[in-house]
């Protein structure tokens, strides 16, 4: 991109044009503004409804290594995983002891396997991943047992991930936007995008963009609005194939604590990597600092539907029973889910879009954004400003091969 | 005569009700009621296996009330299931009746056994509980809401203190002191924060509708009786602002307040006691409602018409959750929603009284919101310390901290920060104590347009019981989703 015309002006908390619009107040957009506002940029976040309202706070805020095959999503949540520790560090020095905790732990994973036809595919992924660099250690049942000692002692294989690690994911949006704020940047709340500003010379170029709180003008837009963003990129023009892929967890009341990493069974895999468009369960359990324990999720495609299915809770339980007996009398207090930002191809899309000049994607993370937000934001801002990528970015390109078929006639 | 099916949710004045006149249309009706006994917040009775001898007494409308049980229970077309929670609904496509989940049996019992209803039509009538708001000392043994301690008085004819102070907002501080009296206590005071004015303005603009309301009025005039027999002083414009003590209440503070409800420092007294009463209006159950995307009004009670047919095809509602209006218009309403749901229609001859009542008490429900609806000063007797969640011990100062902090407009955002309606009552006793302290911080007020009315599960279900089901379900093709692609 042409960085000449960043202007990095003075920006004031009712300017209507910057150099940089990001389109979405979730986790995405929030760190997105933070990385850009920190490099000097100035930045302005449209959101439609309030920040940290959407899908980064309706899930967990799991940042894992264990769920990820080798390949790019892998190499991108370890690069995630080394920027957590120093960013939160770092937010809560700047924010101050009132800011509500992040939360930040590397507890650690525990991933096992319940069937004997499961446990040779664990362990042959978990090599494969000890291959692409991942601390995953297979452990025999009695370790596991030592480890949670309320696992159900049938289970038939283990692995260990010391680096799988979570955040409070409300938590972190609003601490991320709060930096950016400090930074420099400004948030328009009630402020949905409507439609695409567009150069009168060069008709494919974004300059800005219509929202029903007015007109505002940059000569970048990025578009951060997690499983809606398919639908804004579609009224700002071009298509861009993110769906909905709803998931539930449920919360338990608070309990002494008898799980102490997070715990997944071996079918997570399968859910987390497929596109099946049916009802998937696989079970991640965990207690929280609070007492509770949340178990998640279920995997389905259904559009923005947001009723109580209870098929789906009724699998996501029984699931759970098979990694702890001793769950079935606890009793769930609250249910809540969200819309995982889905892409055919199971990647984010990071970068520029080559069909309309000054517009820019950060979407499609699916069940993995909060992990994946910093290392995003960095890869983009680096991507805006013309430097060197701290991470090979090329498989997350919208001009990837795996996402041709799928990206339709530009408008 | 109707050959449609009507299962109704609440077996309190509005549900009874609602199931009688299900019947009288032609209706196979079924009943579901948590509690273990039919008569809901109103006629809470005494187990049969301890029979009261003087039920008319301590139960208004003892004898509606015992008339409606015998009619009911000796109907074999009416299946009364007691002990039955409903935890979830789930709303179907078209104009097809939502499905209801119940579990059945005790609340501590090992494994309730599930069981789903659907019929041609479901009449919600699950009431309201009493609102109360948070004060430095709130959470000391000795406080009560005003209708656990009512429970008190007329289930289990116990007296909750010897020196006991009422007080809150509220045409029903009144009955609950005459029943804390008749269980034996007595009671020092009963404190309405709203001043003699407004009270006056909300109850006396138009006098003559009152009359309508003579059942009402002669209530009310019953239990002034009693006040004045029993020499209990009436108090308006003053409150319970804090509670003292180290193991139990001992002592209140009790303050003036202005119209806005803001404490007025130079009154504040001191008064010994051994228990306070507290209720500041009603929180109706909206759960089921919103479950099955029911319309709610701009004080958020279910949106009914004339019929008392809710926003959602054949879905209806009645007693509190449509506004507080006391016993009457829960079985007027209740008789309406009942008739209509079994495919009658309001005009009709048999409901034409009800239709009435219910005129003259949907009126009393306005005068109830007028003359003691909650006023926003009220936040100026909390403290920094004053736990606002007592579920997850979040104080008012953490509160208030962590909206300042992240300046979220997010009502979802700010109790997840704060963990403020987390806990296990699921923001049923803090919830819209949250919601306006939180707007009060902030002059747009919240944006997200997330309500702490919202609970998905209605009610706390074990991980057992909704495994066990899983388990059963791979027979019933019935129960999986037509929804999948
Ligand atoms: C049940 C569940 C569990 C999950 N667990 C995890 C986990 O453990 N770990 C993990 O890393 N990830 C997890 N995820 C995924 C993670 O939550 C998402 O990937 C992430 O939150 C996406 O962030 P986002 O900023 O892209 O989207 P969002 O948070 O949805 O933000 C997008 C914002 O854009 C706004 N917007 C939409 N349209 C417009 C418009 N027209 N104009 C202006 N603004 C608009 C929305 O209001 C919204 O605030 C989970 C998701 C779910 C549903
Ligand atoms: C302290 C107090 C004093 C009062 N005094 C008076 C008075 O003197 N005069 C007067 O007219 N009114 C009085 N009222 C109001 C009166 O109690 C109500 O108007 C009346 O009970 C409303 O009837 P209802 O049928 O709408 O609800 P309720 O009587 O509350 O009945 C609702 C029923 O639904 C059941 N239920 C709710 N949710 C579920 C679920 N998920 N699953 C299964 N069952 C469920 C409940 O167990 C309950 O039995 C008083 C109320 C209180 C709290």
């Amino acid at each position: 991109m042409p960085l000449g015309t960043l202007r990095a002006t003075a920006h004031h908390a009712g300017a209507r044009s910057a150099d940089v619009i990001v389109i979405g107040a979730g986790i995405i957009g929030a760190a997105c503004a933070r990385s850009l506002a920190r490099s000097g940029l100035s930045v302005i976040v449209l959101e439609r409804s309030a920040a940290a309202s959407g899908t980064s706070a309706k899930g967990e805020g799991n940042l894992l290594v264990s769920d990820k095959g080798p390949g790019a999503e892998l190499r991108l949540a370890q690069y995630a995983g080394s920027l957590w520790p120093s960013v939160v560090a770092e937010l809560r020095t700047e924010l101050g002891p009132d800011f509500p905790s992040l939360e930040y732990e590397r507890k650690g994973g525990l991933v096992v396997a319940t069937t004997d036809a499961g446990a040779a595919p664990l362990l042959a992924f978990a090599a494969g991943q000890r291959a692409a660099g991942v601390d995953a250690l297979p452990v025999g049942i009695e370790e596991a047992l030592e480890l949670e000692p309320e696992l159900n002692p049938a289970a038939t294989a283990a692995v260990f991930y010391p680096d799988d690690a979570q955040v409070q994911p409300v938590a972190a949006t609003e601490a991320l936007l709060a930096s950016a704020r400090r930074s420099g940047a400004t948030v328009h709340i009630d402020a949905r995008v409507t439609g695409a500003i567009r150069s009168q010379l060069h008709p494919d170029t974004v300059t800005g963009v219509r929202t029903t709180a007015g007109e505002f003008h940059a000569p970048h837009v990025i578009v951060a609005a997690g499983p809606w963003s398919g639908e804004v990129a579609e009224a700002l023009g071009v298509s861009l194939p993110v769906r909905p892929r709803r998931g539930m967890v449920l919360v338990t009341t608070r309990m002494p604590h008898r799980i102490f990493h997070k715990v997944y069974d071996g079918d997570y895999f399968g859910a987390t990597q497929s596109s099946d468009a049916a009802l998937q369960t696989s079970s991640v359990v965990e207690s929280t600092a609070a007492g509770t324990v949340l178990i998640g999720s279920s995997r389905e495609q259904i559009g923005f539907d947001e009723r109580l299915r209870v098929e789906v809770l009724r699998g996501i339980a029984a699931k759970s029973l098979r990694l702890f007996p001793f769950l079935e009398n606890a009793s769930i207090m609250r249910t809540y889910g969200g819309f995982r930002p889905f892409m055919p191809d199971h990647l984010p899309v990071i970068g520029a879009d080559h069909r309309a000049p000054g517009l820019w994607h950060a979407s499609g993370h699916e069940g993995a954004g909060i992990g994946l937000s910093l290392a995003t934001a960095e890869i983009l801002a680096a991507q805006l400003l013309g430097t060197t990528p701290p991470t090979d970015a090329a498989p997350f390109s919208l001009a990837r091969a795996s996402l041709a078929p799928h990206l339709g006639s530009a408008a | 005569m109707s050959h449609r099916s009507v299962l109704v949710i609440g077996a309190g004045p509005a549900g009874l009700a609602a199931a009688r006149a299900a019947r009288a249309a032609g209706a196979s009706v079924t009943l579901l009621d948590s509690s273990d006994y039919l008569g809901g917040q109103y006629w809470r009775h005494l187990p049969a296996a301890r029979p009261a001898g003087n039920e008319k007494v301590l139960h208004h409308g003892w004898s509606t009330f015992s008339a409606l049980r015998r009619e009911l229970e000796a109907d074999a077309g009416c299946e009364i299931v007691l002990g039955a929670q409903v935890w979830a609904l789930e709303t179907a496509h078209g104009a097809e009746a939502p499905t209801v989940h119940a579990l059945i049996g005790p609340v501590d019992g090992i494994r309730r056994s599930g069981r789903s209803f659907t019929a041609d039509a479901l009449v919600l009538a699950t009431g309201a509980h009493d609102r109360t708001l948070p004060f430095p000392g709130w959470d000391l043994p000795g406080v009560f809401t005003a209708g656990a301690a009512q429970a008190f008085a007329k289930g289990e004819r116990v007296a909750v203190g010897s020196r006991v102070v009422v007080a809150g907002a509220g045409p029903f501080l009144l009955p609950v002191a005459a029943s804390l009296t008749q269980s034996g206590a007595r009671v020092l005071g009963v404190y309405e924060a709203n001043g003699i004015g407004r009270l006056l303005r909300g109850w006396l603009p138009r006098p003559w509708r009152l009359l309508g309301a003579s059942k009402k009025a002669g209530e009310a005039l019953g239990y002034l009786r009693n006040h004045l027999g029993n020499r209990i002083p009436y108090r308006t414009g003053q409150a319970v602002i804090a509670a003292h003590g180290t193991d139990r209440v001992e002592a209140v503070t009790i303050a003036k307040l202005d119209a806005e409800w803001r404490p007025i420092p130079s009154t504040a007294r001191r008064v010994s006691a051994d228990a306070v009463c507290v209720s500041h209006g009603f929180t109706p159950r909206l759960e089921l409602p919103i479950a099955a995307g029911c319309a709610l009004d701009a004080d958020r009670f279910v949106t009914v018409d004339g019929r008392q047919a809710t926003t959602t095809a054949s879905v209806y509602a009645a007693g509190e959750i449509t506004g507080i209006g006391g016993v009457d218009a829960a079985l007027a309403e209740g008789q309406i929603a009942g008739h209509c749901a079994a495919g009658g229609h309001q005009g009709d001859p048999v409901v034409k009284a009800a239709v009435a009542a219910r005129a003259t008490f949907t009126d009393f429900a306005s005068r109830i919101e007028a003359a003691h609806g909650i006023r926003p000063g009220w936040t100026a007797w909390l403290h920094e310390d004053t736990l606002v969640c007592r579920c997850e011990e979040v104080s008012y100062g953490r509160l208030c901290s962590a909206a300042s902090a992240t300046d979220s407009a997010s009502l979802r955002s700010q109790k997840l920060s704060s963990r403020a309606g987390l806990g296990i009552c699921q923001g049923r006793v803090c919830g819209r104590t949250v919601e306006q302290i939180l707007a009060a911080e902030r002059p747009g007020g919240m944006r997200d347009g997330a309500s702490t009315d919202r609970r998905p599960i209605v009610a706390p279900v074990r991980i057992g019981e909704l495994a066990a089901a899983a388990a059963d379900q791979t027979s019933s093709p019935t129960l999986i989703s037509t929804e999948r692609p």
